[in-house]
């Protein structure tokens, strides 16, 4: 499923502008810091409204031509850079929030599934503030994933992780971009993750 | 102990002030949401108006709550002609007054929590399929919530010791508008009631105390659960 997108938002004296087309696969934005790789993700999420173009999911348009559909309606998973799961809600209240909220028709994984393919069974009951870095990235990609989404998107999800935990966090990317063949767009500014990771790269920002 | 009389006051007092605060809670609400998270024309005189009770001299909220509230007043017409009702005199009326004395303090500790709230969890929300209702059930809500229960018992000890915007707006009437600082004000106007006064008195401090500890403990009981098992 290609993932259409062409936009431009001006935000404060800079101009983020970004076209192209991301096939299957891993799809990484590769570019330096500030050069709007994130608030890109946040346009295709619908959290941030782009000033012109579209973004298109095979034959969904999410925005453009007068349409602009709510982050809700998207049907897209994201990984933020720091996590961000829940504080009130234990593991599994956090894993199963966008899970309970999908239409059944929408779910193509069940908690036990997400469970043992993230290999965090055995921190359901536990509150996102006790669980490591690692533990708690693995969460939040089992949130995404639950949500039942078309594609992901993820935010340097490893930039917060020591160098023991990335490749654990790697192996997870590869499984779901290869196993589960959910199209992935990849925001990061690391050069040897991109290699290992990236089926297409976008520069962004040059 | 307390003589029957002396309980009569504490349990319109309690009545008093716990309507004053539930009847507040939701304006309170929407009024700190409004200020934390909106800029808008007018928001600083929302501001002033809101925390002016805090300021004024509690005899002049009263005397304008009486201008208002009173049978000329726009307010007391209104009441009147649609419910035929009127605060005045009434408890409903020192209700009304301490509501109003509550309010900013309300408000105060509701915003606070509000602005603390990182507003990047409801986008996470967003993208997980909720709502803009929703996510401000499930997530923004339940986060603010050690705030609104603060709120509740600073509200509700504020009431309970509403002084002098009760007196000039619905005056001291035994039974009807006599809550506790009005009844230790009245005992110590007359010769020999010294130990209800006291007896009083005590009471008002065991109660503020009480509620005190109770809102610390909500707070405390709010987020032990989410480092239950820290490590």
């Amino acid at each position: 499923m290609a993932i259409e997108i062409d936009v431009a938002k001006r935000l404060g004296d800079r101009t983020i502008a970004a076209a192209f087309t991301a096939g299957p696969g891993l799809t990484a934005l590769f570019g330096p810091s500030g050069a709007g790789k994130t608030s890109l993700l946040n346009m295709v999420a619908g959290l941030l409204r782009p000033d012109r173009g579209h973004i298109r999911i095979g034959e969904r348009t999410l925005f453009g031509a007068g349409i602009d559909l709510p982050p809700e309606a998207r049907r897209i998973g994201y990984v933020f850079q720091d996590g961000r799961l829940f504080p009130h809600r234990r593991v599994r209240a956090n894993l199963l929030y966008g899970h309970d909220l999908a239409a059944p028709a929408e779910r193509w994984m069940s908690l036990d599934e997400a469970a043992a393919f993230l290999g965090i069974a055995h921190l359901l009951d536990r509150w996102p503030r006790s669980l490591s870095g690692g533990e708690a990235q693995r969460v939040a990609i089992g949130r995404a994933l639950l949500r039942g989404p078309e594609i992901l998107l993820m935010d340097e999800p490893l930039s917060s992780l020591d160098a023991a935990r990335r490749g654990g966090i790697m192996a997870v990317i590869e499984r779901i971009r290869d196993e589960l063949a959910l199209p992935i767009l990849y925001v990061s500014h690391d050069r040897a993750e991109v290699d290992r990771l990236a089926t297409q790269v976008v520069a962004i920002g040059e | 102990m307390l003589s029957a009389e002396e309980w009569g006051i504490v349990v319109l007092s309690l009545k008093v002030g716990g309507v004053a605060v539930l009847a507040t809670l939701p304006i309170a609400f929407a009024l700190a949401w409004v200020l934390a998270r909106y800029r808008f024309p007018g928001r600083l005189l929302v501001d002033g108006l809101v925390h002016l009770p805090l300021v004024l001299p509690p005899v002049v909220t009263g005397w304008l709550l009486l201008i208002a509230f009173g049978p000329l007043g726009p307010a007391g017409r209104w009441l009147e002609s649609w419910f035929g009702v009127s605060v005045m005199f009434r408890w409903t009326g020192a209700a009304l007054a301490a509501a109003i004395m509550a309010l900013p303090l309300m408000v105060r500790a509701m915003r606070l929590s509000i602005e603390g709230i990182d507003r990047r969890y409801e986008g996470a929300a967003r993208t997980l399929g909720a709502g803009r209702w929703h996510a401000f059930r499930t997530i923004s809500l339940p986060l603010a919530l050690p705030g609104v229960l603060a709120a509740l018992v600073l509200g509700f000890a504020r009431s309970i010791g509403e002084f002098g915007a009760t007196i000039t707006f619905v005056s001291n009437i035994p039974g009807e508008t006599r809550t506790l600082p009005l009844a230790i004000y009245s005992a110590l106007q007359v010769p020999g009631a010294e130990a209800m006064a006291t007896r009083l008195a005590l009471f008002s401090v065991a109660l503020s105390l009480a509620a005190l500890i109770l809102s610390e403990w909500l707070v405390r009981r709010t987020h032990a659960g989410r480092v239950r098992h820290g490590d």
